[in-house]
């Protein structure tokens, strides 16, 4: 579906001092590599200005790389821009493709008439988005009027009225409450597992990975950190678990072989055991604790995925890329 | 709209006012211009200049400068062409809101000269709708200086002060010297609007005028094109 190769793009920078104008080359784009097949989950993360934007204007052909390899769909993007975009859907967190003073209806008309999509088809595939994700009572109703959460479900729905095999959404949860994300994520996962739309998506909220995403891929300074199932990442990055125990009665810790550390809280009520998952299984580590003391309640904890990107990043500072 | 209209009628009043007292001034006429002809020439002059969207939006502009551009830029559509086709069907409706009613409002109330052959009126007609694209193509060309400008008011700005002049929108262009008259009738700009005032009054052959507006449309629509393309691969988009 996606086939990058050692994509670069550099930026052309004016600095002015005084009346002299100098300019500096910036490198959005160092180097990236990675492909996704079709009906892919991909999630694209990274700090601001790590260079996902970029990326994502250079596979949908809007600019134009400095150097390296493209192909979407068999198709150089910049080159063939207008074939390629009635294949893929883009949709923006910060921008919007419907008509302010229009109805929604009214917009996904002109762009049923962009993307010359016959009357059948349009029927069904709007009537499937409108069901849902709620849109019933909202299409009469001026873009300009909607709220956030709403103009975000009629983004959607009007990326997907040419049914692309291909949806990049950047973005696509800025800003909206707990409940209209998860909405739209639901509605995303529902779309990639049924329809196998492929989906490649940017964001700084991790939950949107963590629920949507199987693979995640990082970037920062332009170049990919790392790239993979969210899982072996965290292994990767993070080799520590934790086990959290509710005791019974307030006691000491116990003593398990294979912990490497330990915090205690409560008064001794609560013990959190660090262990590494190289080293041992969260089942064998159990089955010890239990021996020692009477336990009320246990968990065993995985890293937060903010950890996990956290690590990432510093690990990329902790060992400056030579350029 | 009414307030459009009414003031539209306002400067109308004001224009018709200071060209007949010229023309008085004058002995009554002035190059091929009589009161009769001098009042037409400004009642539909006002309804042109609504009709071809003389002054625009500088829409495109505004979005390139946001970088909502990206927008238009992802669809699988020609951009000037779509943008043409939202100004001509624009254009219908100010055909009634803003062409008609000073038209009108001129005939009903003023001395006021009707084309001598009844073919005139389609090929006014004509010659307004090629007036709109080359009013369209000279605004896009505005609009698309801001992908390399960043910001394009100043130009925007020298357009909206210079256009009424250079277009015969300010008084007839064959008022000028006889060397401006032939400059300006060089350049494209005389094609917005004095063109089509020409083919209703009757000055000049029709069909000269109708081809010379023709060639402009082509040049400058051309120019967009190739203009648009140059931007879009060569320039920064803004905005992550």
């Amino acid at each position: 579906m996606i086939e990058v190769r050692e994509l670069r793009r550099e930026f052309k920078v004016a600095t002015s001092k005084g009346l002299r104008r100098n300019y500096k080359t910036v490198t959005a784009v160092d180097g990236v590599t990675f492909d996704v097949q079709a009906g892919e989950a991909v999630g694209y993360v990274g700090p601001n200005g790590a260079g996902k934007s970029t990326t994502i204007k250079m596979l949908t052909g809007i600019l134009v790389p400095s150097s390296g390899h493209i192909r979407v769909h068999g198709v150089d993007p910049s080159r063939q821009r207008r074939d390629l975009a009635k294949r893929i859907g883009v949709v923006f967190g910060q921008r919007s493709q419907l008509w302010w003073d229009l109805p929604l209806k009214d917009s996904f008309d002109l762009l049923r008439s962009i993307y010359r999509v016959s009357a059948q088809d349009y029927r069904t595939r709007l009537d499937e988005c409108v069901e849902l994700l709620g849109l019933q009572e909202l299409l009469v109703t001026p873009v300009r009027q909607l709220s956030l959460g709403q103009r975000m479900r009629g983004e959607i729905t009007a990326a997907l009225l040419h049914a692309p095999e291909l949806l990049v959404l950047d973005e696509p949860t800025i800003g909206l409450d707990l409940e209209s994300k998860e909405r739209l994520r639901e509605f995303l996962a529902d779309l990639n597992a049924r329809r196998g739309t492929t989906l490649l998506l940017t964001t700084h909220d991790l939950d949107d990975i963590e629920r949507l995403c199987p693979r995640l891929m990082v970037i920062d300074r332009g170049r990919v950190l790392a790239d993979g199932p969210l899982d072996d990442l965290r292994a990767e990055v993070t080799p520590e678990r934790e086990l959290v125990i509710d005791l019974r009665e307030p006691g000491p810790a116990p003593d398990v072989p294979g912990v490497t550390a330990v915090r205690s809280e409560a008064n001794g009520l609560r013990h959190h055991l660090t262990f590494r998952r190289a080293e041992t299984t969260a089942a064998q580590l159990i089955t010890q604790v239990v021996r020692q003391v009477e336990v009320h309640d246990l968990a065993v904890v995985e890293p937060e995925i903010d950890d996990v990107i956290r690590k990432l990043y510093q690990r990329q500072l902790d060992q400056p890329v030579t350029r | 709209m009414l307030a459009g209209m009414t003031t539209n009628v306002v400067f109308g009043l004001l224009r018709v006012a200071v060209l007949v007292a010229a023309l008085k001034a004058a002995d009554g006429e002035i190059a091929d211009y009589d009161v009769a002809a001098a009042n037409t020439y400004v009642w539909i002059g006002q309804g042109l200049l609504g009709f071809v969207l003389l002054w625009g939006t500088n829409e495109l502009a505004e979005r390139v400068r946001s970088g909502d551009v990206v927008v238009d830029l992802y669809r699988p559509w020609n951009l000037q062409g779509a943008l043409l086709a939202e100004d001509v069907g624009r254009s219908g409706y100010a055909f009634l809101t803003r062409l008609a009613p000073p038209m009108v409002f001129g005939m009903v109330l003023f001395p006021f000269q009707f084309p001598q052959n009844a073919f005139q009126w389609p090929l006014f007609a004509l010659s307004a709708l090629i007036a709109l694209v080359i009013s369209f193509g000279f605004r896009f060309l505005i609009d698309l200086s801001s992908f390399w400008l960043l910001d394009n008011r100043g130009l925007y700005g020298f357009w909206n002060i210079s256009s009424g002049l250079l277009c015969g929108l300010t008084v007839p262009i064959s008022f000028f010297p006889e060397w401006a008259r032939e400059v300006l009738w060089l350049t494209p700009f005389p094609a917005i609007l004095q063109a089509p005032i020409d083919v209703f009054l009757g000055h000049g052959d029709p069909a000269k005028i109708l081809a010379l507006q023709a060639f402009w449309a082509v040049v400058i629509i051309a120019i967009g094109h190739f203009t648009l393309n140059r931007a879009v691969r060569k320039v920064v988009l803004q905005g992550g």
